[in-house]
């Protein structure tokens, strides 16, 4: 009969009026986030980067500059340069996560925020310094060992350099087993030789 | 004494609420019936296959995300199938079924958007488009688990795919399952049979066989034109060949059959899913490929799949460097749009929208 | 020149309070303020008192039916409205409507003026003017007029006229396109409309408002379920809403015959329509489900049955609005002329045999259809109905039926080559 088709698709939208609703009141309440989720606020670890610019090299739009300069100290087996630039351009990032998967030291770490906005377009670019002093909380996108280790950024337990690796080089693990190597690690002050346990 | 009418030429321009991406259609009317539609696209043009030229080959998977967005996986296994012929790699077998069920969920997706779009332009408000991504928005949720990204995946690579599947994504996998059925059926049952949609919807659009074959339409609109001709079924790759599904046909290609065989393919894709699910064998993941791939100078390789908007292909020719020589993307959008005057000519305004929303095209495919 | 003294409370206490001395001293116990021969002050002010009390009932009520059509609309697609402006959202039509007033009068260059400007005045007036003859509870309307039915099909055509003017006032081609339709449309839906009404005159045995609702000792909607049916549609395309409303088809040709329309000029013509549906449902309400009587205390509690059951209609037109699709404009004057004005007729003619035997059998009095009478009138009515919905929608339908879609699972022969 004519108009029973209509019938039926009023009784599912009342179906639907009954139920409640999909949606979630951001920003009071958010909605969960798997580990891996790719965000936007990068991850940094200072003592793990080597300035080898993998990242930057790979990277398919070239948003990753990397300034540095030879280590002052004598030539020793994990001796790194010292890391003056490191701005990482997010105006024009596309978070695909190349340069996490390039970098063979595992100090470059997807984060997992996206509520990175600012006012004007050089505020986009991540500098150094904030990379530095950001809490770390890294998302597990091409990580295994954090993965197995079933991390969850969103939980808000940042991590420590000592435990974000898959340590397969030599210097961290020796580093980890109290051998003290002499590094400069370059905190945007005076250079300060620190011995890392 | 006849009345003299003089026709109208509007442009439906780049920005309208119901043309899929930023699509020029400049129409000539005379009164309310289409006399001429000749599209213009380009607006989004951003010289993918040129981009593709300077990048190496994995970051320029990051590039074939975006052509169409709304369904990237496929778009990542078309050009993964080209690139892994070029190098010549096997794929291992759990990446294969993982790459099948990925691509499946995907085309449920997208097949989801292309529906919701039409019953909107429809004027069906918003009310089954919300339904609609209601349960896209799941699909998405196991696409986040699985490779931290929504939309633009990037989960695949030449070799396999990147990374497997996290253990807390099977039981969200076994949910979707189970409740997509009643999702799927709810929006049967609010419009399948709905007097008004089958008003607009049927007799509207009409493409005929031949004219199908003779524009080289492919994906659901040959299909819904009557011809049996599914790349998955013709030319089987990855594991498809061992799955078990059925190919849905219309009878007259107008629009209710276009709309009806993508739902139809939603239910086939959740078949092949839960098949993928149960046959899929523990193993690596990846063939282990250098960072930077070198195919051998002079290789020329034609990768398809069948996307959900018809037949993606890629073909690549490397000259032995790190960059493709030349990467020409085979877009469906594109060639399905080019049979858009045939459809339209002789019918009204109204049907005009609602046509261009069954062939589903997307701009990001069309203009690359 | 004293109109309703002896119903209207508001009334009676505005002009006493002004002008009540020993002329009317039946109504007015004492004294008003102003001296002997300004009795016409008093009827002014407490007219403009009931019209002012009107008008801004009606804005105000198509302000609180945006905000509940926007908090329906979002429950109906699994999702919240706006709840951020006051508890619930209740502030969101003064943000819009704060936003439309700081926006600029844009008017094209090449628009008429005149025509442009007077399109919402027009909607407003016709709307207003249909409200005056709603009562909305026993003695409380603005004017008791004994064509009272007749007068609301009358003023609500102008809103036709205004359709079109601005369309083509605006000199814009997607404007033109949404006049075109409109006019064709609303002017074919005119003929149903009125034809259902007749049902209700005949029954009521007078075209006043008020003597419809007293003459319902069953809501009409029993008595005239086919005159209900038509008037719900053709009221519904009146106001160019869903199914109907090609006239703003908001994919199709961006906004119809008010694209040009900014700033207040668009607000008014919102409220305008906002507030016909408001109108639309009150009408239903006192024509077809008894106005301001429920089962008790119909005398006090008057405005508080009469609000339910528009709330009712104005949730049915909101959940129509929500689930259908819209159809073509040939599909719609197909509906008008084929479905709908049949079906008028058949209500009329029924009715119209009806009402003369029951006056046969009554002797020849018009008027008083008792209640028993109209439960017989029901009886015969409601299968009528239902029989004549299936014969002409069987005929309306043109052989569409929900076809199987084929399945295949063979491989197509032969493979394809590969291509390296």
């Amino acid at each position: 009969m004519y108009g029973l088709g209509l019938a039926k698709g009023l009784m599912v939208t009342m179906k639907n009026f009954i139920r409640p609703p999909f949606t979630v009141q951001y920003p009071e309440e958010r909605l969960p986030q798997h580990p891996r989720f790719r965000g936007e606020e990068f991850v940094w670890y200072d003592e793990r980067c080597t300035g080898c610019a993998s990242c930057a090299k790979y990277c398919p739009l070239g948003i990753i500059k990397i300034v540095t300069s030879p280590s002052e100290t004598a030539v020793l087996e994990g001796d790194k340069y010292d890391i003056e630039v490191f701005d990482i351009d997010i105006g024009r990032c596309m978070f695909c996560g190349l340069c996490v998967e390039a970098c063979p030291y595992d100090a470059l770490f997807m984060g997992s925020g996206f509520e990175r906005s600012r006012y004007q377009r050089k505020d986009l670019v991540i500098s150094v310094d904030e990379l530095r002093q950001a809490v770390k909380r890294p998302s597990t996108w091409f990580r295994p060992q954090l993965e197995n280790a079933q991390y969850d950024p969103q939980e808000g337990k940042p991590l420590a350099w000592e435990d974000v690796g898959r340590e397969k080089w030599p210097w961290h693990k020796q580093e980890k087993a109290g051998a003290k190597i002499n590094r400069t690690v370059h905190r945007g002050g005076a250079e300060s030789s620190q011995d890392k346990k | 004494m006849p009345i003299r009418t003089e026709p109208v030429t509007i442009n439906i321009g780049p920005q309208h609420p119901s043309t899929h991406g930023v699509l020029r259609l400049r129409v000539t009317f005379d009164g309310e019936v289409i006399v001429d539609v000749e599209p213009i696209f380009g607006y989004l043009h951003r010289g993918s296959e040129k981009l593709a030229e300077e990048r190496n080959y994995v970051q320029v998977l990051t590039l074939t995300d975006r052509l169409d967005y709304v369904a990237s996986m496929t778009n990542n296994q078309a050009y993964c199938l080209a690139v892994e012929k070029l190098m010549g790699v096997e794929v291992p077998e759990r990446a294969q079924y993982l790459r099948v069920m990925t691509a499946e969920l995907q085309r449920m997706a997208s097949h989801l958007v292309a529906a919701g779009f039409l019953l909107q332009d429809l004027g069906a408000l918003a009310t089954p488009l919300m339904y609609c991504f209601r349960f896209r928005e799941k699909i998405l949720d196991l696409f986040e688990m699985l490779c931290g990204a929504r939309i633009t995946v990037s989960y695949m690579r030449p070799g396999g795919v990147f990374a497997d599947a996290p253990e807390d994504f099977w039981p969200a996998l076994d949910r979707l399952m189970g409740e997509a059925p009643e999702l799927l059926g709810e929006l049967e049952q609010l419009l399948m049979e709905n007097e008004i949609v089958l008003v607009r919807t049927k007799n509207v659009g009409v493409l005929p066989l031949d004219m199908a074959i003779a524009y080289s339409i492919s994906g659901p609109v040959l299909r819904a034109s009557g011809l049996p001709w599914d790349w998955r079924k013709a030319d089987p790759y990855d594991v498809y060949d061992r799955m078990q599904f059925d190919i849905p046909i219309g009878d007259r290609g107008d629009n209710y059959d276009r709309f009806r065989v993508r739902i139809e393919e939603v239910k086939q894709s959740m078949r092949i899913v839960s098949q993928c699910v149960e046959q899929m064998p523990p193993g690596p993941i990846r063939t282990k490929l250098p960072l930077v791939l070198r195919p051998p100078a002079g290789a020329e390789a034609y990768g398809r799949v069948e996307a959900p908007k018809g037949e993606l292909g890629f073909y690549m020719v490397s000259d032995g460097s790190i960059a493709p020589y030349r990467c020409k993307i085979r877009s469906p959008s594109l060639i399905n749009l080019t049979v858009l005057k045939e459809l339209l000519v002789g019918w009204k305004l109204a049907d005009m929208i609602v046509t261009l929303g069954s062939i589903d095209i997307n701009m990001g495919e069309v203009d690359r | 020149m004293v109109p309703f003294l002896q119903d209207n409370v508001i009334y009676r206490g505005v002009y006493c309070w002004l002008g009540g001395n020993e002329g009317n001293a039946q109504w007015c116990g004492r004294d008003g303020l102003l001296p002997g021969g300004y009795e016409w002050v008093a009827y002014f002010v407490a007219g403009l008192t009931i019209m002012l009390i009107l008008v801004n009932g009606a804005l105000l009520g198509a302000a609180v039916f945006v905000w509940a059509e926007r908090r329906l609309l979002a429950r109906f697609q699994a999702r919240r409205g706006p709840n951020r402006w006051g508890p619930w959202g209740i502030l969101q039509p003064i943000a819009d409507l704060v936003k439309l007033l700081i926006k600029e009068d844009i008017i094209p260059t090449a628009a008429d003026r005149i025509a442009f400007t007077l399109v919402p005045i027009i909607m407003l007036m016709s709307l207003l003017l249909s409200l005056a003859v709603l009562p909305f509870a026993r003695n409380t309307y603005l004017a008791n007029l004994n064509i009272g039915v007749l007068y609301i099909v009358a003023v609500s055509s102008m809103t036709t006229i205004a359709i079109f003017m601005a369309g083509w006032a605006s000199a814009n081609k997607f404007a033109m396109f949404g006049a075109m339709r409109g006019v064709a449309m609303l002017i074919s839906y005119e003929i149903p409309l009125i034809l259902s009404l007749v049902g209700v005159v005949l029954i009521a045995g007078s075209m006043s408002l008020v003597s419809v609702v007293e003459a319902q000792y069953l809501p009409f909607i029993l008595v005239q379920p086919l005159g209900a049916l038509v008037f719900m549609l053709g009221i519904t395309a009146e106001l160019n809403r869903t199914p109907f409303d090609i006239l703003e088809a908001e994919s199709e040709i961006v906004a119809g015959y008010h694209t040009e329309y900014s700033g207040i000029k668009f607000a008014l013509i919102q409220a305008a329509e906002m507030a016909g549906v408001l109108a639309a449902s009150g009408f239903l309400a006192t024509l077809f489900l008894g106005g301001w009587s429920g089962p008790f205390l119909s005398t006090q509690l008057g405005a508080l049955w009469f609000l339910m059951k528009l709330s009712f209609f104005v949730f049915l037109f909101i959940w129509i609005r929500a689930t259908f699709p819209r159809l073509r404009i040939d599909q719609i004057m197909a509906f008008a002329w084929k479905f709908l004005l049949p079906l008028a007729m058949i209500n009329f003619l029924a009715t119209a045999v009806q009402v003369y035997f029951f006056g046969f059998y009554h002797g020849d009095v018009p008027g008083e259809i008792t209640r028993n009478e109209q439960w017989v009138m029901a009886a015969i009515n409601v299968p009528l109905a239902v029989a004549s919905i299936a014969a002409f929608g069987h005929f309306a339908r043109e052989g569409i039926r929900v076809p199987a879609v084929r399945l295949e699972s063979i491989v197509p022969t032969p493979r394809v080559a590969e291509v390296d």
